[in-house]
């Protein structure tokens, strides 16, 4: 393999997971404030890139023809659209929960996730069928013998990694993020202390719902086309990537989800080479399959949640 | 149980699309009065006491209904279709529903039955029987694959472990062309010492569709499976897998060993739904990928809860109305996956224990809470 192809292949992996970490990073500030998993994550960002779909439009039928423009209204209303559709998940569908088996959770938001499909599948103008999703980054390339590197994967990636950046100062750095973490460390105690349980609550639920809707547009413009169903797969990547890293840590979801993607483009790569006339198909067989196998290893991912067992 | 009978009947004979509307509202009306009136918890009570008869008048009760529809092939694969459902049902009910092992992997394990009928049957000529079995026990030998790590983690983590799997499965056989592909492959009746399950018995005039035949098979294996399962429950095995869900540190302080009797309900479990598998692609005749999605595996494990967790009763019936309504309300047919996710939303939200919440077992005979 030539060092071209290979840079290539490391920078497409690098483009998936920035993609999985965005949405792992959702999964993990649920599981930190909440204890809970939601599942429903990776529709809302199916829903995300839909709502970004439907402003291009809107937009292009108002005869807003400028890219830059119609880019940053779309990642706006789908984002805050996002966040919102999150925040009022988190108040009429899981806290109400909140003291059910965790079962009950987990079937919940799997079957909104259901709905959420669905209702797309239905209610969006022929939404069964895949829709090409517009071109609004410059594609212009530049080509290093058979490595190409695209400006707008660079765009892309550069804007993930803002986005993680800059969830990552929210949650360190301001007294929103101190708020977050006291309340994923004790409800109990974050209560007491004076904090809104239930305003923290929901806001997480917005900022990582806000999240998927931008790993949404991401996926759409990297892929020109979404369908309905790209929401299950991505949501079980970033459940599983978040998992792998170890749920409720922010750095633990980032590394699982550039882990995940590294994994797919190895099986992709390696199993037609190791037992030729396998397809590359394959890669996700292997790269579930290594993840089950790594939760023998390290039953609670790779970054441990700190807890003790109480009797 | 007789006006069970006749409504389940009536249900599968409506043909337009208003009765089945009726049908189905003038149940939910008659039930809502019943519970009005306190009138199910006698029913409850009444059935608690005179258990065996109950368990006949059901079994007679679906010999009643396939005998109504002797010669029509839809209403019997649907009958036949629930009976199986219901064993597979009962076997995630021991996993999750006793022993708190989660499965989402349900349909992919049915999915490991089907497939080594279809393999087993068209490359072999194994007796049938055999097949069946043997594709119990493949469906147990592959889930112990993942006794490892289940027995490893917890809770969501464990969720994780058969929820990877079941993608991967799904994945795995689109994409193995030895197994057919996304075309999937094609299944040979089944055959009971040269009996042909397939064939419809003709009586002089009268002609039974072949479907009855599988839904004997079926009833028996689901009567065989449910008596398994409550026999279980009771005894003091089911004791054991109850603490192990209730508590584990409890249940190990208490020596009873946690990991022996999560790999047992596991793998029997996953014995009872491969079972189940290998009889449901010998009736349809046909297996494909799409059948084994992590969708359905939901469906199985919303069956499980709707039911009432850890309830054979309530699963039965919760089969039973999730695997028809969908069939019998055509008109919603775009809409139905929407409207049922919608359903099991409001079910979780307002009715959490399930539409049959499991009874607190009762230790001493006549006593009560």
């Amino acid at each position: 393999m030539t060092l071209g192809l290979l840079s290539q292949y490391v920078f497409n992996s690098l483009m998936l997971g920035m993609i999985y970490a965005m949405v792992a990073v959702g999964f993990t500030l649920f599981f930190g404030v909440l204890d809970i998993i939601k599942f429903s994550h990776g529709d809302v960002l199916m829903v995300g890139a839909f709502t970004g779909l439907a402003t291009y439009l809107g937009l292009e039928a108002l005869g807003v023809d400028s890219a830059l423009v119609q880019l940053l209204v779309m990642t706006l209303v789908a984002t805050l659209s996002m966040a919102l559709l999150g925040a009022l998940i988190a108040k009429y569908l899981v806290l109400p929960l909140r003291l059910a088996p965790p079962l009950n959770t987990l079937l919940l938001t799997l079957m909104l996730g259901t709905v959420l499909r669905e209702a797309v599948r239905l209610f969006y103008p022929q939404g069964s069928n895949p829709k090409p999703f517009p071109r609004l980054l410059p594609a212009d390339s530049i080509s290093f013998g058979s490595f190409t590197l695209r400006a707008d994967s660079v765009i892309l990636l550069l804007a993930g990694l803002a986005a993680i950046v800059a969830v990552h100062l929210l949650i360190n750095r301001t007294k929103l993020g101190l708020a977050i973490r006291a309340v994923a460390q004790d409800a109990e105690t974050a209560r007491i202390m004076g904090i809104n349980f239930e305003f923290i609550v929901l806001l997480t639920f917005a900022i990582g719902s806000g999240m998927a809707a931008l790993g949404g547009l991401m996926n759409g413009l990297y892929y020109n086309e979404i369908n309905f169903g790209i929401g299950l797969l991505l949501g079980v990547i970033g459940f599983s990537a978040a998992v792998v890293g170890g749920l409720g840590n922010i750095y633990g979801a980032i590394l699982g989800g550039f882990l995940f993607s590294a994994l797919q483009s190895v099986g992709a790569v390696t199993l037609p080479a190791l037992f030729p006339g396998t397809s590359t198909a394959y890669k996700d067989v292997f790269a579930f399959a290594v993840v089950i196998i790594f939760m023998v290893w390290r039953p609670t991912g790779l970054i441990a949640e700190k807890k003790s067992e109480r009797v | 149980m007789a006006g069970v009978t006749v409504f389940a009947v009536l249900f599968l004979h409506a043909e337009s699309q208003e009765e089945v509307m009726g049908l189905t509202l003038g149940a939910a009306a008659a039930l809502l009065l019943l519970a009005r009136f306190g009138w199910n918890a006698l029913a409850a009570v009444s059935f608690a006491g005179h258990s065996r008869t109950g368990q006949a008048a059901v079994l007679i009760g679906v010999l009643i209904i396939a005998a109504v529809f002797y010669d029509q092939h839809f209403p019997l694969l649907m009958l036949a279709s629930v009976l199986l459902y219901i064993v597979v049902c009962l076997g995630l009910n021991l996993q999750f529903g006793y022993a708190g092992v989660l499965n989402f992997a349900g349909a992919a394990f049915f999915g490991v039955g089907c497939y080594t009928a279809a393999v087993l049957t068209s490359h072999t000529s194994l007796p049938h029987l055999a097949v069946v079995l043997i594709g119990g026990l493949m469906a147990a030998g592959i889930g112990s694959l993942l006794i490892l790590p289940v027995l490893r983690t917890h809770g969501h983590y464990a969720a994780l472990v058969t929820i990877a799997f079941s993608i991967l499965f799904r994945v795995f056989l689109e994409v193995n062309d030895t197994l057919g592909g996304p075309q999937g492959m094609k299944v040979q009746g089944m055959e009971i010492l040269g009996w042909k399950l397939n064939d419809s018995l003709a009586f002089g005039e009268i002609e039974i569709s072949f479907y009855a035949n599988y839904v004997v098979l079926a009833l028996v294996m689901a009567a065989v499976a449910f008596m398994l399962v409550r026999r279980l429950e009771r005894s003091w095995i089911g004791l054991n897998l109850d603490a192990v869900r209730l508590d584990e540190t409890a249940c190990a302080a208490f020596g009873i060993d946690v990991a022996r009797w999560k790999i047992t309900a596991f793998t029997l479990g996953n014995f009872l739904t491969g079972l189940a598998g290998s009889v449901y692609a010998m009736m349809t005749g046909f297996v494909a990928p799409n059948s084994f999605t992590f969708g359905d595996s939901l469906i199985l494990v919303s069956i499980v809860i709707l039911g009432g967790l850890g309830n054979p009763w309530g699963l039965s019936v919760a089969a039973a109305i999730v695997l028809m309504l969908p069939e019998k309300l055509q008109f919603i047919q775009e809409y139905r996956l929407l409207l049922y996710a919608a359903l099991v939303i409001l079910i979780l939200l307002f009715r959490p224990g399930g539409l049959m919440p499991r009874q607190v077992r009762s230790y001493l005979p006549g006593w009560k809470p």
